[in-house]
């Protein structure tokens, strides 16, 4: 057992079981630094897992596949910025109903499409690429971590230094920023509050969205009924935690991926599988809980007791 | 003419009637005073001429062309700042930052050019010899300068017509004074002024038109060199501000509060209150006046339970209330007005009734050990709403739906109901109209009279002044004076002490030993 | 009824139009035969006493869970762990029947109230951590809530398990069954005990002293505290008192003449509905029987349709969905809602002018 959490396999299985999650996270952390909770990321992750199959399938291609996957994620997004920022409906409830949409709605299309109820083996999607790096793959030990993975796997290590550069460098990423901390200051200076909480939402659809196409176009390769499996949930704790941050989140990711890679693992040994599935989110749950506690810590300290 | 705002009429979608036609004209390179009670309109007109609320009726006239500004940024573009009273800054940004924000000068056109941001935001606070360090980061500079930045903000986007929304409130002396030089500096180049403000003798001093408003409704403008500062007020608030009551004597009792070497820190460990030692006798008032931000706040928060972590001690009828819950406390018979009556003092979305009993639910005159005894809540809250003069159509109105006045009545009626022997008021009659206003101070005396104790803390120094038997005076979290002859205090030497230009050594009837 | 009370009303009425509406458009798009479709859908539950019967049998699991959320949500703990509270309460009732062997009557009091505890621990894991660790209560609960399932499963697979029919418990015992109300249907004592539930809530929320701390905690925190209510106690109480309430209508459900054995291996999704009765009702549990016989309507017409059409039943959530994006809307129908209060206040002006 020891021998296996040392081996690069199982680092690169952490990469992997990250990316999903990390994703979301990001999807997460950009909504909440422009000042709104996007629960609804289960649902788009969910409904993402199925477009990819059907829009890669239907191109023939990844990156199309892909591509309009993202516009779908994108739509997902505005669709819930439209119900939370124009009509005003609690982010909470609006996130419930697209993720219970999400829950049938991928049953409906599925069936109106493979005419199968529970899984999608009937397309033939095409998934992301795995990538071998010249050189890198060369180098003991960190080779087969690097080098190997899914294409979504840079991708998502990619989006966490655009994100940061866009939140930290750019005027839009200022004024995510900005809305998010002062609502009111940002909307006397003239920035469109509104408009910048739907450009956050539509982002983080996208990113949410691209989550949702590595689980069905790279983790695996088909959808399969409820299959985002409270991930967009988890990202949400990571994201949290991570001080909304993507390199906070980056790294809280990698230690809930730890989780679900060595879940995964464990599968080998004669431990209940019942119980393995249960690692991931019992890490987030004890995971937020010592997060919480040393923010109440740190405000005490302030006050002086 | 710059600017006029013709017959404006704002009705808020609770039914509130902000501005009822509404008119006001702004003459190029005037500072011009818009004077009113709070809640007399002014925030909500100036709102509509800055686009943040849209009016029902009336028509806006920019530079002689009929306009309709549709938003912030829509005003910003014809050339309109505005300076908030909440100042409107990012606190985790540079002061360079939140200059830019919203106008950023870009690099690879993509990235802040943040170099040129900050050459561009010293540059336009040399123009304006303004003396600030654009780097800083806004959570860490003082109130002072906190207000420059609002004002270079406007500035750097090009307003010509700037509004200040009551802009000395939170500065001291020194800094009212530094403010006003830039200002009549803005004026002598072009710029045109909105001055919000209901301090009489700032208005004296630099404007040179007003245009006074009360109750929604405008009441005419005035060149304020041909205006006395009685007229103003008589406009104000509609007869001549002498607070007198038939008061009588005070006769003080036996000490009902004791509070000692009490320390407070706020959340983010600043210092609110320092050693602070007091008493307070039944059947007398102690009024509290002070520059808001100086301790108030906190100290009342003590008092009430709502803050627990404070050093020193504080006993009300010789029970140390350390360790006592905000219920044991109230127990004490123990009334409360908040400050802020609709962030802790009413749940708007439930009626007047649900809002009348919170504090004596488990009186058993109201409930047993499980329910509710509902009728005679029922019939009890028909009795206050009578005796109170609460205006409304029954008890069963969302107390959200009730105008400010009435509000604040419904809250009176409930910490009054449960007969205290202390009431701290906190602002009692803070943005509620005169008549609601009177009615709450009567109340108060009332009770003083039958032998309660009552702390009022009040920014409105002439409700200080005539309902006070000691009056005492916060600054830094201190007693700068206290004054047990109310009477042969002026307005200007209170002034002092709460900006802290005076501070009394020896202070006399702080403590009953 | 004052005019704002009378315009959410219609509201509500306009947005389930709406939401059905596009759900029949949908179903257009999918369907081969969607003129039959929609018309099976909405006649479907009044052809047969059974399908009547199926419509009043679905609405038991909704009013529990809906009342449990109503509950919570009243006191603004947005826990949504009435999923798991609800799984767990079932496998806590099967493993009473099958392991305790009480006789009839007997058994299926136990089983319930064992499942009430269960519903109510469960439910305080969420609360505890919000007081002892600042922790959103909302994000423990939906990690909770596959901690349940995962466990439900386990416990089911090493204790319960039929080896002959796989994943699913031994047949429970025919004296731990609930009885029927009416011959020819399914409906079963459940139902009264679902209906006291939802009265018990009412009494509890606007009734009680501690529903009355509920309800002034749920819609100002602040003000809750500054008239000396223990917010502690409050959220303690509303989750567990929600944990209650789904645990029992796990039991119930499972103990119902509906199922033989425990065999659920995923989540059933009635926490999720639970928000939408919530919704509907407007937080209060008497209306929750109103709100669940309305869901229930349309999901037995959408199996009957599901059954002799091409549409899925899931078309139902898509229906749910649209539902509570629209009731709760504040800005949707604004505009009209802005220009009755508008001319009211116009209207009261007028008076005080001639007065």
């Amino acid at each position: 057992m020891l021998q296996n959490l040392l081996s690069p396999e199982f680092f690169n299985a952490i990469l992997r079981a990250t990316t999903p999650i990390l994703f979301a996270a990001l999807a997460s952390s950009v909504a909440s630094k422009s000042g709104i909770t996007n629960m609804a990321l289960e649902g788009i992750m969910l409904f993402s897992a199925l477009f990819g199959v059907i829009f890669s399938a239907m191109t023939g291609s990844f990156p199309l596949g892909l591509l309009l996957t993202m516009v779908a994620g994108g739509v997902i997004g505005l669709m819930l910025a439209f119900f939370v920022l124009n009509l005003k409906t609690d982010e909470i409830l609006a996130a419930i109903a697209i993720n219970l949409m999400a829950t049938g709605g991928t049953v409906l299309l599925m069936l109106a499409v493979s005419g199968d109820r529970g899984s999608s083996t009937s397309i033939s999607n095409v998934s992301a690429p795995k990538i071998v790096i010249p050189l890198i793959d060369q180098i003991p030990f960190l080779g087969k971590i690097l080098s190997g993975q899914n294409l979504m796997t840079y991708l998502s290590i990619l989006a966490v230094v655009v994100m940061h550069l866009f939140l930290y460098k750019t005027p839009l990423g200022l004024k995510i920023r900005a809305v998010g901390e002062n609502k009111n200051a940002a909307e006397s200076v003239g920035i469109s509050a509104r408009k910048i909480q739907y450009i956050a939402l539509i982002l983080s659809g996208v990113l949410a969205s691209m989550g949702g196409f590595f689980l069905s176009g790279g983790y695996m390769n088909m959808f399969t009924k409820d299959m985002s499996a409270g991930k967009g949930y988890i990202a949400l704790a990571a994201s949290a935690m991570g001080g909304d941050t993507p390199v906070g989140g980056f790294l809280v990711s990698l230690l809930f991926g730890a989780a679900q890679a060595l879940a995964n693992m464990m599968q080998l040994t004669d431990i209940p599988h019942e119980l393995i599935q249960m690692v991931p989110y019992l890490t987030t749950l004890v995971g937020l809980g010592i997060y919480s506690y040393m923010g109440v810590r740190k405000r005490q300290k302030l006050a002086g007791k | 003419m710059v600017l006029q705002m013709n017959h404006i009429m704002k009705i808020y979608s609770n039914g509130v009637v902000a501005n009822e036609d509404v008119s006001i004209e702004l003459k190029k390179g005037e500072i011009h005073a818009l004077l009113g009670e709070n809640g007399a309109g002014k925030s909500t007109l100036m709102k509509v001429l800055f686009g943040i609320e849209s009016p029902d009726e009336g028509q806006i006239v920019l530079n002689g062309q009929e306009t309709a500004i549709k938003s912030p940024q829509d005003a910003i573009n014809k050339g309109i700042g505005m300076v908030h009273q909440h100042f409107m800054l990012v606190p985790s940004l540079t002061v360079a930052e939140n200059i830019i924000l919203g106008v950023e000068p870009k690099k690879y056109g993509f990235f802040i050019h943040m170099e040129k941001a900050i050459s561009e935001a010293e540059e336009i606070a040399k123009k304006y010899n303004f003396d600030i360090d654009v780097r800083a980061k806004v959570e860490e500079i003082p109130v002072g300068i906190k207000q420059k930045v609002e004002i270079l903000k406007a500035l750097y986007r090009g307003a010509d017509i700037l509004i200040l929304d009551e802009p000395t409130a939170v500065l001291t002396p020194q800094e009212t004074d530094e403010l006003f030089v830039q200002l009549e500096k803005l004026r002598d180049s072009g710029h045109t002024i909105i001055f919000i403000s209901h301090k009489l003798d700032e208005i004296k001093k630099i404007c040179n038109r007003a245009t006074i408003m009360r109750s929604g409704k405008s009441m005419g403008t005035y060149e304020v060199k041909d205006i006395s500062t009685e007229e103003m007020s008589r406009l104000m608030v509609g007869r001549d501000v002498i607070l007198t009551f038939d008061k009588k004597p005070s006769n003080p009792k036996e000490v009902l509060m004791r509070v000692r070497n009490l320390s407070v820190r706020n959340n983010q460990g600043v210092q609110k209150i320092e050693d602070l030692s007091f008493d307070l006798r039944g059947g007398e008032i102690l009024g509290i006046a002070g520059v808001e931000g100086n301790g108030q706040s906190e100290l009342i928060d003590s008092i009430t339970g709502l803050n627990k972590s404070y050093k020193g001690s504080i006993y009300i009828k010789d029970t140390d209330i350390e360790k006592s819950s905000i219920k044991e406390i109230r127990d004490l018979k123990l009334g409360h007005i908040p400050e802020d009556r609709m962030t802790s003092g009413c749940a708007g979305n439930l009626n007047i009734l649900e809002n009348l009993f919170s504090n004596q639910y488990t009186n058993q005159e109201y409930s047993g050990k499980m329910l509710l005894k509902t009728k005679r809540i029922q019939e009890r809250s028909e009795e206050l709403i009578v005796e109170y003069l609460v205006k409304c159509k029954s008890f069963r109105q969302n107390v959200g739906m009730l105008s400010g006045g009435n509000i604040q009545k419904v809250i009176v009626a409930r910490e009054f109901s449960t007969e205290p022997d202390i009431i701290i008021a906190n602002q009692p009659t803070r943005g509620v109209d005169v008549g609601a206003a009177e009615f709450i101070r009567r109340r108060l005396l009332e009770f003083r009279d039958k032998g309660c104790a009552i702390i009022l803390v009040s920014a409105d120094l002439n409700e200080v002044f005539s309902l006070s038997d000691r009056l005492a005076v916060m600054y830094k979290g201190k007693f700068s004076g206290m004054f047990t002859d109310v009477s042969a205090v002026t307005e200007e030497e209170l002034g002092q002490y709460m900006l802290g230009l005076k501070h009394q050594e020896v202070q006399e009837g702080v403590i009953y030993e | 009824m004052n005019s704002a009370k009378r315009f959410d009303m219609f509201r509500m009425v306009f947005s389930v139009l709406i939401a059905l509406l596009i759900s029949f458009v949908i179903i257009f798009f999918v369907s081969d035969e969607p003129v039959t479709a929609i018309v099976t859908l909405i006649t479907g539950p009044f052809k047969s006493k059974r399908s009547m019967g199926n419509v009043i049998e679905s609405m038991v699991p909704l009013i529990f869970t809906g009342t449990g959320v109503c509950i919570m949500f009243s006191a603004n703990q947005i826990n949504l762990a009435t999923e798991g509270g609800f799984h767990l309460g079932g496998l806590v009732a099967a493993a009473v029947a099958l392991k305790l062997g009480l006789p009839a009557g007997l058994s299926p009091i136990v089983a319930i109230s064992l499942a009430a505890v269960a519903g109510a621990v469960f439910c305080a894991i969420p609360a505890l951590m919000k007081i002892k660790t600042n922790s959103p209560e909302l994000v423990s609960s939906l990690m909770i809530n596959y901690i349940s399932l995962w466990l439900c499963t386990f416990l089911l697979m090493h204790f319960l398990q039929d080896p002959s029919v796989g994943s699913a418990s031994y047949k429970l015992p025919p004296e731990s069954e609930l009885p029927t109300l009416i011959k020819g249907t399914n409906i079963h004592l459940g139902l009264l005990i679902a209906l006291v539930v939802a009265v018990f809530g009412y009494v509890f929320l606007y009734k009680t002293r501690t529903g009355y701390e509920l309800r002034l905690t749920g819609e100002n925190e602040n003000f809750a505290r500054y008239s000396g209510i223990n917010i502690v106690k409050v959220i303690l109480i509303s989750q567990m008192v929600g944990g209650v309430i789904a645990g029992i209508g796990g039991s119930v459900e499972l103990l119902s003449p509906i199922y033989s054995r425990f065999s659920w291996v995923s989540l059933l999704g009635y926490g999720w509905d639970a928000i939408i009765i919530c919704t509907l009702a407007k937080k209060n549990p008497l209306y929750t029987p109103l709100a669940a016989l309305f869901l229930a309507y349309l999901r037995t017409g959408a199996s009957i349709m599901a059954r002799y059409t091409d549409v899925t039943l899931e078309i139902v959530q898509i229906t749910q969905g649209i539902i509570i994006l629209l009731v709760v809307a504040e800005q949707f129908l604004s505009g009209m809602k802005h220009r009755m209060i508008a001319r009211e206040a116009r209207a009261s002006l007028k008076d005080e002018g001639v007065a």
